[in-house]
Order: C-alpha cells, then structure tokens, then sequence
C-alpha cells in the first residue's frame, strides 16, 4: 500500500504538486492521467524519491519512505520510462540483472531469474540473453524495459508513459501483457499517461491531474459517470461515454439465452467491441462462445442498455 | 576493411624494419645525405631513443588522463559544480602556454633531463582530455542516467558502471589527440637533453644532415599515425557496441 499524504513539490516557488493525497492500495493498478506537465510525472518519481517533496508524507506499507537511503528504497521498487533508458553498454541479460546484481544476488541464482523474466515476456533466453539494446525492436526494448524493473521480484512498479513510443499494434499488445504480469504477480502498479483510453483499460483506478492538482482519484466507471469536474468531463470525452463505459464490462457477464447467426464474440471481449461487432455485421444479436463452447447470445438491445447513464 | 588492414601491417613492418635493421634503408638515405655523411643515424641505438621517446610520452598522457578525467569528474559531480570555470580556466591556461615556454622554465627549477619535458607534455595534454570528458560526461542519454538511479545505483556505481563506461569513446577520442600531439612535442625535449627522437632530427639540423631529419620525423610521423589509427580504430568499436551514433567529439 502506498499512501501519499497532503505531498507538495515546488520549484523556485512554482507549485508543480499540490498537496495531493491519495491511498494506492495494494496489488491494484493505478493510472495517473492529465495534460502535459500537469506534475504526474513528478508524483510519481517522489514515490521512488527521484524527486524529494517540498512538504508532505508517503508511507509504503506502513513505512515513511525518508526513514531509507534512496538508493535501497529504489532497489525495492521497479521503475521503467518511457524509451526504456536501458543501459546500451550492456547486453539484455546485463540489463535485466542490474538490481539483482546490486542486491548482491548469486549469479546462478540471477541467472535463472533472467530467464525467467525473458520467458515471462515471450522472448527466446537463447536468442535474447546476449543481444545488445540497438539489436532489438522498440517493442522488445520496452520488454526489457519492464523486465528489468521487475527483476528483483518488487510489491511497487513505477511506469512513466512506457508505452508511449510504442506503435498502437505493439502497444495493445504491451497492455495486455502488462495487465496478466500484473493478475499473476499481484504487483502494485503507478502507471502515468496521457492516454485517457489505455487509463481506463489498464486501471482499477484513475488519478486526475490538473495544474498540479488532483482532481478526481477513482474506479473508471465512477470517472466516467461521474465526472468531479468540467475538467475531468472534458479528458473523458464527452461523445465518448457510451463506448468508454462499454469498454469497461465484459461480454460474458450479459450473455442471454437463445440463438444468433454469424460469426461468435468471445466472452472475455469488452462490450464495446461486441458493439461494434454487432452494429458493423447488422446483426441484433450474435452467439457467445467460452472456451469454443456456445454460452449464449449478447444483444444490441443489452449493449445499448449498458451504454446508458446508469441511473 | 581487408585492404585496410594489409595497409596497417606494411607501415607497421616499415617501421619494425627501420628500428631494429636500419641499414636495410642505406639506400634510400643515402639519396638525402652528402656523399661524405652516414646515411643512418649512429649517434645511438634508434630502437632504444623510439622506446625512450615513446615512453615519456606514455608516462606524460597516463598522468594526464588520470589528471583530467580526475577533474572533469569532480566538477560533474553536483558539490563539484562550482569548480567547472575555474578547472576550465586552468586546463585552457595550459594548452595556450607554448611547450617551449614550459621547457625553459621548467629547466631552472628541475635541471636538465627528462622531466621538464614531462611536465610540458603532461599540461600540454590536459586540455584536450579534460574537454572530451567533459563532454562525454555532461551528453549521456538523459533517459539511460534516469534509469541509473531509478534502479536505484550509488552515485559512485552510476560514474563506474554506467557514465565512464559509456563516455569512453569520447574520452578516447581526448586522449588519442594529446597523444598524437605529445608525440610530436616530445621531440622538442631533446633540447633539454630528454632523450627522444628530437635528437635524431637535431644531430641532422647541426650536421646539415638531411637523411638524419628524415629519418626522425619518420619514425615520429608512422608511429602517430599508427597509434592515431588503432585509438581511433577502438572508439568505433566502442561506439558501435552500444549502437551509438559516432561520438560527436572534435
Ligand atoms: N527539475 C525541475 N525544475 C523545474 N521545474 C520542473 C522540474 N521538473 C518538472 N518541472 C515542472 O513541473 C511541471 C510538471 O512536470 P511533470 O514532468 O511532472 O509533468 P507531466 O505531467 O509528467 O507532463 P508530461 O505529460 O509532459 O510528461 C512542469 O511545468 C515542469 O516544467
Ligand atoms: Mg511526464
């Protein structure tokens, strides 16, 4: 659990932080979304203690994070940026090592975690172990990236927009990766974007930021339906509601009885894709299946349903 | 690649060949000297004053690299910032004080010998080092020294692991030019009775010795060229381990 209290960070008397306090509880994802130097990356690196704050307190378990030397405090924690910041001078199993290695690790013992890490992000150890950075794709990089910030097995990852220079393909893929890393490990994720539509896929909860303030700290759909503030309103959207709330549930848990034609939607498919599946095919309705096993059928008319202004 | 590489070799054997058999050259010497002069140098052993000469010059530029990277290092160093004009200062004094200058005053207090010209080739390399590790040290990748603390490195395993490491080229590229450039100054030490090839091109400057000049800035010339080559030869390879685009130094 991260909890962050009444923290301030200011800069030749600009207020970039301003007295925010929020409670991260463990093993959730929590984005943190906002314009452009709205200070999300500034929160964020004071968790980490990149940054130290003007005033204010952060707990980590329990802990005031100022009662550790910054270096071991970051040892503990995992911490992947944008553009990956991977070392260059080294090869990818260097890279992964690097907090292990600092932690005083045995080397087989490293070793094997490694490659652990590399199968857990669906890269050969064979072929990877030895390539250097500039020998692998960006999405590869962003891997190792991730890798390394979880090598020494952390309870906190710290993200900084590190899908960002990713191609939408590749990071669609990245995001899913993340979210089942994040299921199987039960990691507490800080993750920072400027992408109102990965926030809302990623998080069990949204921080807002505006101006250095935080507008809103809550579950998606409560952001969505609920918006604390014109500002808020705006950053969703507001012709995109419907399909943000969508996107929110899945198919599986309004599955009707019945029959439909045409191609199948998965269960596990949001609604909103079932949505556009439907309305693009002109079908009312189409066949579930789980598993490749016929379940039911989801509706137009039960999309449509969800899609509204819960009341 | 390959045509390089047999080039290399045959300057490299010229160069052999002329230390430890020079009379095999008689003949194309002899062209350069009167009839009634030697053709090669036989005032001393030629492979004894290159080892010499290129021994001062290696002792100069270790003590000024570890001078130079000492200080450029403090004054990257954030209690070290205070510093950067100052050593910037003294290192600039440094290069623009002429070798001979450093010589002359450097005899009355340390006598003849090879150290003045020591002293002179150490603050004549200084400069160039200094500035490239300076650079190489102030133009990492931002994100790279991000990550060097995020995954929470000391200060001290930053500089040894990650800063040193991947400034080197550039550092390199410092030390190959005060090299290039020591080797040249260094002849100027024989007038101080340093023992280098200087003296081979004086002994042909006072006995109006043409093959004597010649062969001394020969030796001189292949051997920076050589060492030119091969540091320069190591930086690419540095530089394209890690995929960085050609260090952006001199
Ligand atoms: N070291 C610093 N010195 C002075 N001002 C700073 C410093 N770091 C950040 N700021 C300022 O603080 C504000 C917030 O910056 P921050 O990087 O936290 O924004 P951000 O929300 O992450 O923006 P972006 O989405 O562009 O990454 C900006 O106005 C920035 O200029
Ligand atoms: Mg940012």
């Amino acid at each position: 659990m991260i909890e962050i209290e009444d923290i301030v960070k200011s800069y030749n008397g600009t207020t970039v932080v301003d007295h925010i306090s929020l409670t991260i509880p463990p093993r959730t994802m929590s984005v943190i979304v906002g314009t452009s130097g709205s200070g999300k990356t500034t929160l964020m690196r004071m968790i980490n203690r990149l940054v130290e704050p003007t005033a204010g307190t952060i707990r980590i378990d329990g802990e005031d994070i100022r009662d550790v030397p910054a270096h071991e405090l970051r040892r503990r924690i995992g911490y992947a940026i944008q553009g990956h910041g991977l070392f260059p001078h080294w090869t990818v199993a260097q890279n992964i090592a690097t907090v292990p290695k600092l932690l005083g690790w045995e080397k087989s013992k490293i070793e094997a975690r490694v490659d652990e890490l590399l199968g857990l992000f669906q890269l050969d150890p064979a072929q990877f172990r030895n390539r250097m950075p500039h020998e692998l794709s960006g999405g590869q990089q962003q891997r190792i990236g991730v890798a390394r910030a979880l090598a020494a097995g952390p309870n906190i990852l710290l993200m900084d927009e590190p899908f960002g220079a990713l191609d939408p393909l590749i990071r669609a893929k990245a995001q899913e990766d993340l979210l089942a890393i994040q299921r199987k490990l039960g990691t507490t994720i800080v993750l920072v974007t400027h992408d109102m539509e990965e926030a809302i896929h990623l998080g069990d909860r949204i921080a807002v930021m505006d101006k250095g303030k935080l507008l809103q700290y809550a579950e998606p759909a409560e952001i969505i339906v609920n918006p604390a503030t014109p500002f808020v309103a705006d950053l969703i959207g507001t012709s995109d509601r419907p399909f943000r709330l969508l996107s929110l549930t899945r198919v599986g848990d309004h599955v009707e009885t019945g029959t439909a034609t045409g191609s199948p939607i998965a269960a596990d498919a949001s609604l909103r894709d079932a949505y556009s599946d439907l309305l693009w095919s002109g079908r009312t309705a189409a066949p579930v299946t789980r598993d490749g096993q016929a379940i039911g059928i989801i509706t137009l008319a039960a999309c449509a349903r969800m899609a509204a202004r819960p009341q | 690649m390959k045509i390089g590489l047999l080039i290399r070799l045959a300057v490299f054997l010229v160069l052999v060949a002329l230390l430890i058999q020079p009379d095999l050259f008689q003949g194309f010497f002899a062209l350069f000297a009167r009839p009634t002069q030697p053709a090669i140098y036989n005032q001393g052993n030629l492979l004894d004053i290159t080892i010499s000469h290129l021994t001062i010059v290696a002792i100069a530029i270790a003590l000024s690299t570890v001078v130079a990277v000492g200080l450029a290092i403090l004054v990257t160093r954030p209690f070290g910032a205070e510093f950067l004009p100052v050593s910037r200062t003294i290192a600039n004094v440094g290069q623009t004080f002429p070798p001979v200058a450093v010589l002359a005053l450097a005899v009355p207090i340390l006598g003849f010998g090879t150290a003045p010209t020591l002293i002179a080739l150490f603050l004549y390399g200084l400069l160039p080092i200094f500035e490239n590790t300076l650079t190489g040290l102030t133009t990492l990748p931002p994100n790279v020294i991000e990550a060097a603390r995020g995954v929470g490195m000391t200060g001290r395993q930053r500089l040894m692991r990650v800063e040193l490491p991947l400034a080197l080229p550039v550092i390199l590229a410092g030390i190959r030019l005060s090299t290039v450039i020591a080797l040249a100054t260094a002849t100027i030490g024989s007038t101080v009775a340093a023992r280098t090839l200087g003296e081979v091109i004086i002994a042909g400057l006072q006995s109006g010795n043409t093959a004597f000049v010649l062969q001394g800035g020969l030796i001189v010339g292949i051997l920076a060229v050589l060492i030119y080559d091969a540091l320069a030869g190591l930086e690419r390879w540095l530089t394209a381990r890690t995929g960085q685009k050609q260090a952006a130094a001199n």
